[in-house]
């Protein structure tokens, strides 16, 4: 089985993002990137269930300018077979992705995708169920805990839903998206991003893919969240119920 | 010759307008239910369907198998005024949340009852489902909406627009293309040149040009972890789908006489569900824990205990402290992973997102991706020992201490409730 694992590279998550004076949107020029956290998760698990003997081969899937090749050595270096980049100039609303995404399954023809449960810029959380639902494949969205039956071909997956953990069971192929307790994602080690450079990347555009990036969608303006009001530091506890029942009377 | 292209034209318009007249706005809101009622978040889906449009019908789309969601549709149909509908579709596939059986359901009622929009609420039920619905329908779903905006109009100069409703397809070549929002200045545009009030996509002649008219709705979302709010239009086909932020569309307390005679109740025929993937997902086992404190999504107070709690058995000490005050509990990401509470009690970016009316966090260090989560709080109270952790930023009341002193002389003197 081959398992196929799209990653997007975004601004990394410990930085504190600036809006552009203009507020057509987030400053990304000279500011560091990163392999979005839900797709190293997403990565990590392939590479597990290869290492397990259950798949053969993992592909990373990435779309986007040309830098997003980092992101893609990352992942190669991480442990990924072979990438492919699919070179996009602007960026894709997740529909687009998905529509990418589902002309790279019929070429590649894999057993499993695995996607992350959301990008940490755009926080969509779209992307995997939207791929499902155009492949018509079951999806595991939100997974903690996912295990493969060969056999059977399925694969039983923990989600983490509102009110606790969800237990289903998915006929292979199937979409899986991973949250954050599904693992720990590996660091790649300096052998292992030196052999990275000379794995293949295959790059396609989206008209040789034969799929039409429009967006239904148009980003207005992006603006600062409104500023809480400072507050005080207080002293002691009695300082506080004070507080609260007298000045702000939530309790 | 040209009176019969005239003809040819009026017959046209005749038909556009008589498609359109139906096409005002009207919502279908995907509603879940539980032990006999409907979930109280599914009602801020309500609430945000009535910021689109005052007059915008809502149907409540309720799916299940049983009595129970009989009994939910029943009390459904009388508890929003602004619902004019609620169709059921009972089978065995919906007794479970899958999304496979319940996009194709979406899919299903959107193409018979052909509504402007289509709203769930952004939990992990709306966030599964939704998403999978609009990739069937082909639209761009936009996710955890926290405001809806006024109107907006412009005019576009785009010339070929093809049109496509579930009756008929158009291709149409307007002079120009306006598109505008459902309230004031789409109304205001309208009545300057119908003088009439209309909220319905239609077409019209300005100055001898053909124009058409779209629905266009600007809505907000917060981005890069609530970092930035990033206000978008949506420009495509119907439906517009959003998952909507509960907390940011609180459901008013509905006085008892303001309440409708009740909406009419009717089956979803599902005798054409395509069953192509449906079936292909098994539901096994929901494994939770009732702890019969309120919900943390809606709970007024929550109070919230971090990695420096230390253990599960230290944790017992915040419980004790949300006992006292009739509290929920939040954790953030660094409690849960210690394994110190279950993971859906996690507040934050890939958590859960309240916006209580007291937020207590003790021991947490208030890192970007959990202020996510709580920032909309009313009053925020943070205890912590390092004076320059971030979430003394946002706290409205601190205190720099030992949790571990703070938390027993809180217990001790709080009022008991």
């Amino acid at each position: 089985m081959k398992i196929m694992v799209a990653v997007k590279r975004v601004v990394d998550y410990a930085v504190k993002i600036r809006i552009k004076p203009d507020k057509s949107g987030v400053e990304t020029q000279n500011v560091k990137m990163s392999m979005n956290p839900f797709c190293e998760i997403a990565l990590e698990e392939a590479l597990k269930i290869k290492e397990s003997g259950l798949a053969k081969e993992v592909v990373a899937v990435t779309m986007g300018p040309s830098n997003c090749v980092d992101t893609l050595r990352t992942g190669l270096a991480m442990g990924a077979d072979r990438g492919i980049h699919v070179e996009a100039a602007r960026d894709l609303v997740p529909l687009s992705v998905a529509k990418v995404l589902k002309k790279l399954v019929e070429v590649e023809n894999p057993g499993l995708l695995i996607l992350g449960k959301q990008a940490i810029d755009d926080d969509c959380n779209q992307t995997g169920q939207m791929i499902a639902a155009l492949l018509g494949w079951p999806q595991g969205t939100f997974a903690s805990k996912v295990v493969l039956d060969k056999e059977k071909q399925v694969a039983t997956v923990d989600r983490e839903v509102d009110g606790g953990l969800e237990t289903l069971c998915l006929d292979l192929p199937a979409v899986i998206t991973t949250d954050l307790r599904l693992n720990q994602p590996r660091y790649a080690t300096l052998p292992n991003i030196m052999k990275a450079k000379s794995k293949p990347i295959k790059r396609y555009t989206p008209e040789e893919l034969n799929v039409e990036i429009k967006s239904d969608l148009e980003v207005v303006q992006v603006t600062e969240p409104p500023k809480r009001k400072a507050g005080v530091i207080l002293s002691s506890v009695d300082e506080l119920i004070d507080k609260l029942k007298n000045e702000a009377h939530v309790i | 010759m040209a009176s019969r292209l005239l003809l040819q034209n009026l017959s046209k318009r005749h038909l556009l307008r008589s498609t359109f007249a139906s096409r005002s706005a009207s919502t279908l809101v995907l509603a879940e239910h539980e032990g006999g009622s409907i979930k109280a978040q599914s009602l801020s889906a309500v609430v945000a369907a009535n910021s689109l449009s005052q007059d915008n019908p809502v149907s409540l789309l309720l799916a299940g198998s049983g009595s129970s969601l009989h009994q939910a549709a029943e009390k459904a149909a009388t508890c929003h005024p602004s619902i004019s509908q609620v169709l059921v579709a009972d089978s065995e596939k919906f007794a479970y949340p899958l999304a496979e059986p319940w996009a194709k359901l979406i899919q299903l009622v959107q193409l018979k009852g052909d509504y402007s929009h289509v709203i769930a609420t952004s939990d992990s039920f709306g966030k599964n489902i939704l998403p999978r619905a609009a990739a069937l329908l082909d639209v761009s779903p936009v996710t955890d909406v926290v405001d809806i905006n006024g109107p907006r109009q412009f005019i576009s100069s785009s010339l070929q627009l093809e049109y496509y409703t579930p009756h008929a397809h158009f291709s149409y070549i307007p002079d120009t293309v306006i598109r505008y929002g459902y309230q004031e200045t789409g109304q205001a545009l309208h009545q300057k040149y119908f003088g009439v009030r209309s909220t319905s996509t239609s077409w019209l002649l300005v100055k001898g040009h053909r124009v058409l008219i779209l629905n266009c709705v600007e809505v907000c979302r917060p981005i890069y972890a609530g970092n930035a709010l990033c206000t978008v239009r949506y420009t495509g086909a119907n439906p517009c789908m959003l998952t909507v932020r509960s907390t940011s569309f609180p459901v008013p307390p509905i006085s008892v006489d303001s309440k409708s005679g009740g909406a009419s109740i009717s089956e979803v025929d599902l005798s054409t569900l395509d069953e192509d993937s449906v079936g292909k997902s098994r539901f096994m086992k929901l494994s939770s824990q009732d702890t019969g404190r309120p919900d943390l999504g809606s709970a007024k107070i929550v109070v919230t205990g971090g990695r420096a709690l230390k253990s599960a058995e230290n944790f017992k000490m915040i419980e004790k402290l949300a006992e006292k005050l009739g509290a929920a509990v939040g954790a953030t990401r660094a409690a849960v992973d210690a394994g110190f509470v279950p993971n859906d009690l996690q507040v934050g970016q890939t958590g859960k997102i309240v916006a209580p009316e007291l937020y207590m966090a003790f021991g947490v260090s208030g890192a970007i991706q959990h202020l996510a989560g709580m920032k909309d709080s009313k009053i925020i109270v943070a205890v912590n020992k390092d004076s320059d952790a971030p979430i003394f930023q946002v706290a409205d009341y601190g205190l720099v201490g030992d949790l571990f002193e703070v938390i027993p002389e809180l217990l001790e003197k709080l009022p008991e409730k």
